[in-house]
């Protein structure tokens, strides 16, 4: 019997304080021991890099100059990942919470939350609860003044470098890291970028204490984390999650019983098979957002990567070479070899186009490709050719 | 375009001449004109004073700030794999067979535009799309008649 994965319920619990109570009783404290506090807490970015959060903020406080930038990168665009809006819709007190904080401990006065364009249809609420942050946050003489940026359409925008340049006003091309946003980010100023639900998470810690929180997952991973199920599952939606559970026991709880693959970690992640379904383990710095897909018996995997791979030609900014020919490349190769215009043996060869593409491109989705690209195409690879 | 003009200065007006204005004011024209025409784009690189490559650069890049001509009504079915799986085709087929255009295309009215999109995040209650600002779940043929249908009538 595989154990069932821990449901936890932290993140999407009801409000269970006066509003910004939390900002409130944090801000009674001292800046260092929050930062203390979230550094214990051992809580990583959810947006996919999973950098140590209280560090970034610790990195960001240290900065000099006063004028600094705090970003909540509401850019959800993996496929399969729908938890921030989740999280913007049922609990926005949470994230703004965990923004205002951010703001006090780094010492920034201006703030935006990067909302996809996908996302416009949640501006009118998500605005209501701005204005009920700012009522509040006047009377505990927080200075911070919080608004939405909307964005315009473009995946690799959730890439951090990505999205301040399209904030900038200029196409959302990744720049080159170092500097990285806490240096030198929106508008040349130190920068925090931080996820959705990262922020929900870290005004959570600064609820319940780091020792707390700690109790949730493994001793790599910190925490509980939101999971995006879809796909063929009786049990879709968002989960809260204790971390370092194994696919199989997430498949027993929520696969339809004939699960054939699972993708963790959306698009950019990997396609875990059957066979492998003891051994590996979902929160193992491979969660990216969260976004689990689930495929039973009657996909075919060629159709899922086709369908990857498009996505990949489409959204891959063009600055570099790797990644703008590479994904093109990849699709018209799997193409050829569906057809028998190519032997079966090509597909070695655009395993190693796949792995150049993870050595030499310049941010990560170029460098994520591999990722589901040799996990599907190794493990599936009858389905390539026949 | 005396009216883009107009439209034009109130945007800059509103979120300023800077670089950093020029998303805010792309998507102001979108949402007035459903598209960036190129004398708009002509126009704002006369009031941010960049050059025009660099307006049009930077519109192309994103899905929602369209260079091409869109009706009144933009439709973007999602069709990433989970849509996928639950019978986006079919979601394609009904539509193209409803307005009587292909993907891609504007009805000749200019009140529809059909187009495919990436994630949309509606992926629990999939097959999903936007209309517009407005989104749509589990679509099924008959639901896709439906809303069609409402907005063929003016009914929204």
């Amino acid at each position: 019997m595989t154990q069932k994965p821990k449901k936890v319920d932290i993140i999407f619990s009801p409000y269970s304080v006066a509003p910004y109570q939390i900002l409130k009783d944090t801000m009674k404290r001292s800046k260092e021991e929050v930062i203390a506090e979230l550094i214990s807490s051992g809580l990583r970015g959810r947006g996919g890099a999973g950098f140590p959060t209280g560090m970034k903020w610790k990195f960001a406080a240290e900065q000099k100059g006063s004028v600094k930038y705090v970003i909540c990168n509401a850019d959800e665009g993996e496929p399969g990942t729908f938890k921030d809006r989740k999280l913007l819709m049922s609990v926005p007190r949470k994230v703004i919470s965990g923004m205002a904080i951010c703001a006090w401990v780094t010492g920034s006065t201006q703030g935006f939350i990067y909302l996809r364009r996908e996302y416009k249809y949640l501006v009118t609420e998500l605005q209501k609860e701005i204005d009920i942050f700012t009522h509040h946050s006047k009377e505990v003489g927080l200075n911070f003044n919080l608004q939405i940026f909307l964005g315009a359409g473009a995946y690799v925008c959730g890439e951090e470098t990505a999205l301040i340049e399209s904030m900038e006003g200029k196409r959302g091309e990744p720049r080159n890291k170092p500097p990285y946003p806490i240096q030198n980010g929106f508008l040349g100023k130190p920068t925090v970028v931080n996820n959705v639900e990262t922020f929900a998470s870290a005004s959570m810690v600064c609820r319940i204490g780091a020792i707390e929180y700690k109790k949730f997952g493994t001793s790599d991973q910190r925490g509980s984390k939101l999971f995006s199920i879809s796909g063929d599952s009786p049990k879709e939606g968002v989960f809260e999650l204790e971390l370092g559970m194994s696919v199989e026991s997430f498949v027993s709880e929520f696969g339809d019983g004939d699960t054939k693959a699972v993708q963790v970690g959306g698009v950019a992640g990997f396609c875990v098979p059957r066979k492998d379904f003891a051994k590996a383990i979902i929160g193992d710095g491979n969660t990216t957002g969260g976004s689990t897909m689930i495929f039973n018996s009657s996909r075919s995997m060629y159709r899922v990567l086709h369908n990857y791979l498009d996505f990949y030609a489409e959204e891959s900014c063009g600055q570099c070479t790797p990644c703008r020919i590479g994904c093109q490349q990849l699709l018209k190769g799997i193409e050829a070899v569906k057809k028998g215009e190519k032997p079966a043996e090509y597909l070695d060869q655009l395993l190693k186009l796949s792995e150049s593409m993870r050595l030499t491109s310049k941010c990560g989705l170029g460098q994520s490709v591999t990722n589901s690209f040799s996990s599907i195409v190794t493990n599936f690879r009858e389905e390539m050719i026949f | 375009m005396a009216d883009t003009k107009e439209l034009i200065n109130a945007l800059s007006t509103k979120h300023g001449v800077e670089r950093r204005s020029l998303l805010p004011i792309l998507q102001g024209i979108v949402e007035k004109e459903n598209y960036l025409s190129k004398e708009s784009m002509l126009e704002v690189a006369k009031v941010l004073d960049i050059s025009a490559a660099e307006v049009y650069g930077t519109a192309s890049f994103f899905s929602f700030l369209d260079t091409k001509e869109r009706g009144q009504y933009v439709i973007r079915v999602c069709k990433s794999m989970t849509c996928d799986m639950k019978g986006k085709e079919e979601i394609l087929s009904t539509i193209e067979s409803v307005l009587k255009i292909k993907l891609g295309e504007t009805t000749q009215d200019k009140k529809f535009s059909f187009l495919e999109t990436n994630c949309l995040g509606l992926c629990e209650e999939g097959p999903a799309m936007l209309i517009n600002d407005d989104y749509f779940v589990k679509l099924t043929p008959a639901k896709i008649r439906e809303i069609l249908d409402r907005y063929l009538r003016n009914e929204i």
